[in-house]
């Protein structure tokens, strides 16, 4: 027994309480801010359900989601005729959908083919070059589309619009959708190419055996065996594409016209919220709460197509490992 | 026998068929990538070409007297004014004069304002200085205004044109360098319109949001991928964060808005608020990248940590931060440069205002980058259309440079274990 081992101890004791409740410290910390995260969404739960049952109050929710004219503009005075607000909802979400629906066709063939060319055919160079060049299209900000969108591409559609003779409005969902469509692409892509080179070696090997070639191989074994995979990331491109708002404020118009003509000029969801919120207003006229009642239909249906996609990607992935 | 040939026959005869399937099947692929690629170079080709004149600007030369009675006045325009009248001596009409007054910029004054600031004993003497042209005589410099179009349906009308056909002849109009795109504020005259302001607005909104959601989002991940026990709880957190990621932008401008403008009554148009918004919004991605990098560091770090006698705490702090830091900075710097790309958010907040000044802090009004390029591409001048392509290039240059240098980074501290 050395007098200074007993001595070194009682020195030790006090030192290590101390960092013990450092430590906790720090734990609670760590655990406060892993909390921001679930009150963000607690926040925009709470403030667009907030928010939009003030709006509730004065427009049935029925009149709002089965409406088939909109017109936020409020009546001035009392006696005022013809601006008395209409809050069907109806031609936005058409709007929307058609602009998605227009990206969708661009995206989904021109992704999945560029996916599938990548995974099974190029070469390793060629795969080096290319990703990255893909990887640039889903860095640029939305501006930049949009401003392409609105400023090159739709006088161009117009120009062609009419040498074709037919009427190409200078805010064509179109333009917007097709632009929407190339931003994206690279999601689509990416997320095939993952679950295209997630499907098992052996899988091919077995159809190269029985003497298919590489083309019947991919579309008869590989594809169906990614369907999964390639369908979530197809769903968080429609979720991206339905909250997607520079390119369609800049490119598409403000008129709500209930069209499935892709010539025409069509509004959405995220560009009345956007024109309905800028510029000053009172905050509680029924006009701005509608904004609100928008966020929350476009929250929700991003949230179910988010939800579906990556449970559909999760459960997947776990199938082959 | 004969029944196997006629198989044999029979796949000799749809070999073609499918072997021809087969190159098809790859043309589809490589047209699929030819149209991405084709589309990203046009649309640089695009913004390049009508960008790249925003950088130069139409400059002449005029003779001017900083005569005292204008500068004790402070009408440097009025300088301005006379040096036209005295180099067209010729043009007497008031409409004429007035036309003429506009071949000039009307922030041309301000040039020499300063530069009498900057030598003062220039009051009395007659010089010459090269000071801007209007946005519409820029315009017909670099050829954007075409001279054979009727007069009618041009900006720019005869008589200015044959005013600068004299200066051309004289060689006192040319393309200077366009400093002011970059030093300046925004302005209702294209000319005198430049991105400090924005520049400035995006850089404290990237401060805040950098401040915020860096320590919060390694905090949470490694709180997460290390401490958290693996249950229900931990399970919602883990999706919700998934699920915030995929919210569309906007939605998190509408959570700003109500939130922090109207609940916390912080002031509107601020780079605070915007930073704020950006730092919610890129947490997700960070908290995502964070957890990845850690992942990426080796049980057996821990092991050997714990083995020596480190607490939990020690051993994530110590030993496996350290190793996980790059990673999280490279997942970081992209998050980051998401948000500077930004936009809808920010014009929930009100970052959307004409603003002159260029912002000195984190309450000034401000607006930023990408808002700058959304209300440029508004206004319907040629000039205007020119500088809108300009700053989507200097974008672009400061995306292409935090992208590089995450990816340098990645490369410089890339570990296989």
């Amino acid at each position: 027994m050395t007098p200074s081992g007993p001595k070194s101890l009682s020195v030790g004791q006090p030192s290590r309480t101390l960092q013990k409740s450092g430590e906790k410290v720090i734990k609670w910390l760590l655990i406060a801010s892993s909390l921001v995260a679930v009150l963000t969404t607690v926040g925009i739960v709470g403030s667009l359900l907030f928010e939009s049952i003030h709006f509730f109050k004065e427009v049935p929710l029925t009149d709002f989601l089965f409406g088939l004219k909109w017109s936020p503009q409020t009546a001035m005075r009392v006696d005022q005729v013809g601006s008395s607000g209409a809050f069907g909802a109806v031609p936005l979400f058409t709007g929307t959908l058609l602009i998605s629906a227009i990206a969708m066709v661009v995206a989904v063939p021109i992704g999945l083919f560029a996916a599938i060319y990548l995974a099974e055919y190029a070469h390793g160079s060629v795969r080096n070059w290319i990703k990255p060049l893909l990887e640039i299209l889903a860095g640029i900000p939305t501006v930049v589309y949009g401003f392409f969108a609105a400023l090159v591409l739709a006088p161009w559609l117009r120009g062609a619009g009419d040498a074709a003779g037919f009427e190409v409005s200078s805010e064509s969902a179109l333009a917007a959708g097709l632009v929407m469509g190339i931003m994206i692409t690279p999601l689509i892509s990416s997320l095939s190419d993952d679950a295209i080179n997630a499907v098992p070696q052996a899988m091919r090997d077995g159809s190269f055996g029985v003497g298919a070639t590489k083309s019947e191989t991919i579309r008869n074994v590989v594809l169906p065996a990614a369907l999964p995979g390639i369908m979530g990331g197809i769903l968080l491109a429609a979720s991206r594409a339905i909250g997607e708002t520079m390119i369609v404020v800049m490119a598409a118009g403000l008129a709500a016209n209930l069209t499935a003509n892709p010539f025409e000029a069509v509004t959405t969801v995220t560009v009345q919220i956007v024109t309905l919120l800028t510029g000053d207003q009172e905050f509680d006229s029924a006009k701005t709460l509608s904004a609100f009642a928008l966020g929350l239909v476009l929250f929700l249906i991003t949230l179910v197509l988010n939800v579906l996609a990556l449970n559909i990607v999760k459960k997947y992935r776990e199938q082959y490992e | 026998m004969n029944n196997q040939s006629t198989n044999s026959e029979r796949i000799q005869a749809g070999l073609k068929k499918r072997y021809r399937a087969e190159k098809r099947f790859q043309y589809y692929g490589i047209t699929a990538i030819a149209i991405a690629i084709a589309f990203l170079l046009v649309m640089f080709a695009a913004i390049g070409i009508r960008g790249v004149g925003a950088f130069q600007q139409t400059h002449i030369a005029l003779t001017v007297t900083l005569d005292e009675a204008h500068v004790q006045d402070n009408d440097w325009q009025g300088i301005v004014k006379d040096g036209m009248r005295n180099a067209f001596p010729e043009v007497t009409s008031r409409r004429d004069k007035k036309l003429l007054y506009m071949v000039m910029s009307s922030g041309a004054g301000f040039d020499l304002q300063t530069l009498v600031k900057e030598t003062p004993s220039l009051v009395g003497q007659t010089k010459t200085v090269w000071l801007p042209s209007s946005d519409d005589i820029d315009m017909l410099m670099k050829g954007s205004i075409d001279r054979t179009v009727a007069a009618d349906d041009r900006r720019v009308s005869d008589k200015e044109i044959a005013w600068v056909d004299q200066f051309i002849a004289k060689d006192a109009i040319e393309l200077h360098f366009n400093k002011r795109f970059f030093t300046g504020g925004d302005s209702r005259e294209p000319e005198l319109a430049g991105i400090l302001g924005a520049i400035m607005g995006s850089f404290y909104s990237l401060m805040v949001c950098f401040i915020l959601s860096f320590p919060l989002g390694i905090m949470s991940a490694m709180y997460l991928e290390e401490f958290a026990a693996k249950n229900k709880w931990t399970d919602l957190v883990e999706v919700n964060i998934n699920n915030l990621a995929a919210v569309p932008s906007i939605v998190y401008g509408l959570l700003g808005m109500a939130l922090f403008l109207n609940m916390f009554i912080l002031p509107r148009s601020a780079p605070l608020v915007g930073g704020m918004v950006l730092a919610l919004m890129t947490l997700p991605t960070i908290i995502i990248a964070a957890r990845a990098a850690l992942r990426a560091v080796p049980p057996s770090i821990r092991e050997a940590a714990l083995g020596i006698g480190a607490s939990p705490v020690q051993t994530v702090l110590h030993h496996v931060m350290p190793l996980a830091l790059p990673g999280m900075l490279t997942g970081t710097i992209l998050g980051m440069a998401r948000a500077l790309g930004e936009t809808a958010p920010l014009l929930m907040i009100g970052m959307v205002a004409f603003i002159v000044d260029v912002p000195t802090g984190i309450m000034d009004p401000a607006t930023a980058l990408p808002v700058q390029i959304f209300l440029w591409a508004d206004s319907p001048e040629r000039a205007f259309s020119e500088r809108t392509s300009a700053a989507i290039i200097v974008l672009l240059v400061f995306l292409i440079t935090m992208n590089i240098s995450a990816t340098l980074l990645r490369k410089m501290f890339e570990r296989r274990w």
